[in-house]
């Protein structure tokens, strides 16, 4: 199979079985790759009811025909398991270097499965491959893991690897590679800490044969013209994410205190401009990418460094914590990296926890004694902390994730619980957005914002509608966006650069001799998506409508001030929204496929 | 002509490699490239890249007169004539002068091609006289 390197490696930590196995052709031809590959293994292979964390769960890795090429952003590998957090599908996406190193070792995919006696890492060079022991760096923080391998092996060697906060089984932990790029969503770091597995460091040193090599450069090139020509370039290369962050604050988007608004009186100090002026050091790309969007940042006060902070980040860890401070965001985010949690939902966490003390709903007593007020940047620090290594009464509780903590402590805390289906929501405020209140309700892993961002477009045709369009531009994106991690590439630049999308069709004919429309892929990402909404139904038995609703803030509780005061989206409109989403999708009115769908979708038969 | 690096503006995504390895060796190997990354992180948090300045230094040595100048002025390896000696690699000022048996059965280096200079996005990489 040209494009692809055309082995799938499995790995069983169990029993430190090692095997290889030729990637299949008809899971190439139907799923393409990377989150394709990952959801339908995923599907197959791990049982039903399987404990997230588990034996019977495995960890999958998947790079996709345009990962390690000579493509814009063809960096990306998706890493797919059953969320411990969610109970449902978890696919999170990952840039840096490390797929490309995992392709040119050999692998289209490396599944993990079973779980090990003792903490290991695993060691890829090529054809040889071996667990080690890790039991020298358990306990360790991600990046001194990193730098520790990079001295071991070379900076030809590229590591994921889990912080504190994966071993001790933070349902949202993540895995750290390239001092900064992570897969961040769902708690994939959770499950790799669950299996003992530390690390995984690759080296690879194999080409990949592509079908048409003199086309496949000429199209490739094409690309790298588009991009560079691209008149968003400097923009988007100077500020990267972050460059959304102003005009967020402006249009009311801002996560701030806990959602209950969307604009931050201290915005200004969190903007990208700021923390471009005042923390950042150098552009860092990932794979292959013209147009790098990391910024790695230097923080003086703290005398540390992070990759980021990403705009999630800053809100997430700024304006929704009321901390209008660029180098505090920027420590918040090193300590999470380092430690292994996701910044969203522990930025999250820990702004549920904040207002539930400002509302006396948690005491000191309950804080172990931190002053959890909006904005108090070291009580953040310590939080974190406490959460990543699962220390005290609120750090145990609130390392199982927003929704499981209101819960536990009621009082009505669970309406301010901001998440779907139990993953705590990324950065964009929904009071009055409805394309982006429906991305969230509807996403396939909770509530992310990458599979859908619809935000813009919210604005561009009038927030607060309520019509079909909308509805079909959300289903639209969902089915074409995660495209870009089925191929393994970024989708960045077709969202910032607005580069043609059509310059990827004879790139991905030319790497793998199969002429594909993007038609043709949507159609291969509708599949995807009815796929994971199959594995969601088969984990959890009362799974349907209930389970796309949103925070109830966003229905309820209209913003006090800022660009959205006074602003909400009734309920009925949230179910209006709904009833025309599952209409689009072909799907019943509890949200779940028809059989006539997944006929269509060429799903019937792994339905049943 | 020869090729220039600002070190400050790259961001290290290693396209570059990327091309150099397709127009060298016909592959997709940045473990066969002609550019030298070397990025220095967690701190102080920068990229160095080294790249070949012609100056001439490993064909001056090279016993088989294996390395030899093209069309566009720069010094490029005969793989043909190339014996694997080894004897380029220590003369060059910039190490970016390669033998890697294993990975490829002639040395390598830098022929000016271009491919590198045509994939950057920050502007890190030009030739000029």
């Amino acid at each position: 199979m040209k494009g692809y390197a055309g082995s799938i490696l499995r790995v069983n930590l169990a029993t430190g079985q090692i095997s290889k196995e030729p990637t299949p052709a008809e899971m190439a031809r139907d799923y393409l790759g990377g989150r394709g590959f990952g959801i339908y293994q995923l599907f197959k292979e791990v049982p039903k009811g399987a404990d997230a964390l588990g034996p019977q769960n495995k960890l999958i890795i998947s790079t996709g025909p345009l990962s390690g090429m000579l493509i814009p952003g063809g960096g990306k590998c998706d890493w797919t398991t059953k969320s411990p957090l969610t109970g449902g599908y978890a696919s999170a996406s990952m840039g840096g270097h490390f797929t490309a190193e995992m392709k040119y070792a050999g692998y289209d995919s490396i599944i993990l499965e079973g779980v090990s006696p003792k903490p290991v890492y695993l060691l890829i060079e090529d054809g040889k491959v071996q667990l080690l022991d890790a039991a020298h760096l358990w306990g360790k923080g991600a990046f001194d893991v990193e730098v520790e391998f990079k001295h071991k092996y070379g900076e030809e060697y590229q590591i994921a690897a889990i912080g504190p906060g994966g071993e001790n089984l933070v349902l949202y932990a993540c895995i750290n590679h390239d001092f900064g790029r992570q897969a961040g969503r769902g708690g994939v770091g959770a499950v790799m800490g669950s299996k003992k597995l530390k690390a995984i460091v690759v080296r690879g040193t194999k080409s990949v044969e592509v079908a048409d090599p003199e086309g496949y450069r000429k199209a490739g090139m094409a690309l790298y013209k588009a991009c560079k020509d691209a008149e968003g370039l400097a923009e988007w290369t100077r500020y990267g994410t972050t460059v959304v962050t102003s005009w967020c604050d402006e249009v009311g988007a801002l996560p701030t205190r806990n959602f209950s608004a969307g604009s931050f009186e201290g915005g200004e100090k969190i903007y990208g401009q700021t923390m471009r002026k005042e923390i950042v050091i150098t552009d860092k790309g990932c794979f292959g990418c013209p147009c790098p969007c990391g910024k790695y940042s230097h923080m003086k006060r703290y005398g540390t460094y992070v990759e980021g902070p990403e705009y999630e980040t800053i809100g997430l860890m700024g304006s929704n914590l009321g901390i209008a401070d660029i180098q505090a965001v920027g420590e918040a985010n090193r300590l999470a990296d380092d430690l292994g949690v996701d910044t969203i939902s522990a930025g999250n966490c820990v702004a549920w926890a904040m207002e539930c003390y400002e509302k006396g709903i948690l005491t000191k007593e309950d804080t172990d004694g931190l002053e959890l007020k909006f904005g108090n940047i070291e009580a953040t620090f310590a939080l974190i902390k406490n959460i990543a290594h699962r220390q005290g009464k609120l750090g145990n509780l609130l390392a199982d994730g927003v929704k499981r903590a209101a819960e536990k402590i009621g009082k009505g805390s669970e309406r301010f619980a901001i998440q779907v289906k139990g993953m705590e929501q990324s950065g964009y405020a929904t009071h009055s957005a409805t394309s982006m209140l429906l991305a969230y309700m509807t996403c396939d892993v909770g509530a992310h914002h990458n599979r859908a961002w619809a935000i813009t477009y919210d604005l561009q045709v009038g927030r607060s509608l309520v019509v079909p369009e909308k509805v079909a531009r959300v289903i639209w994106l969902q089915n074409f966006r995660p495209m870009f991690d089925v191929l393994g590439a970024c989708r960045l630049q077709w969202v910032e650069l607005s580069i043609d999308r059509d310059l990827y069709v004879p790139a991905m004919e030319a790497i793998t001799g199969i002429h594909r429309t993007w038609e043709d892929m949507e159609a291969v990402g509708n599949r995807i998506w009815n796929l994971t909404r199959l594995f969601w139904m088969r984990e959890n038995e009362d799974f349907g409508r209930s389970w796309d609703q949103p925070s109830p803030r966003f229905f309820e509780e209209p913003p006090k001030t800022g660009a959205t005061a006074g602003q909400i989206t009734s309920y009925e409109d949230v179910q209006r929204l709904l009833d025309m989403y599952y209409e689009q999708r072909g799907w019943d009115n509890n949200g779940l496929p028809t059989p006539a769908t997944l006929e269509k979708l060429n799903l019937a038969q792994i339905a049943s | 002509m020869r090729l220039y690096v600002d070190s400050t503006k790259c961001s290290g995504c290693r396209a570059c490699l990327v091309a150099c390895s397709l127009n060298l060796f016909q592959e997709n190997n940045p473990k066969k490239a002609a550019l030298n990354l070397i990025p220095h992180f967690p701190a102080p948090g920068v990229y160095e890249m080294k790249v070949c300045t012609q100056c001439g230094d490993c064909a001056a040595v090279c016993p088989t007169e294996a390395i030899k100048l093209n069309e566009r002025g720069a010094y490029y390896v005969d793989f043909d004539e190339c014996n694997l000696c080894e004897a380029c690699v220590p003369e060059c000022p910039e190490d970016v002068m390669y033998v890697r048996a294993e990975l490829a059965n002639a040395a390598w280096k830098c022929n000016l091609c271009g491919d590198c200079v045509a994939v950057c996005g920050t502007g890190a990489l030009w030739i000029a006289d």
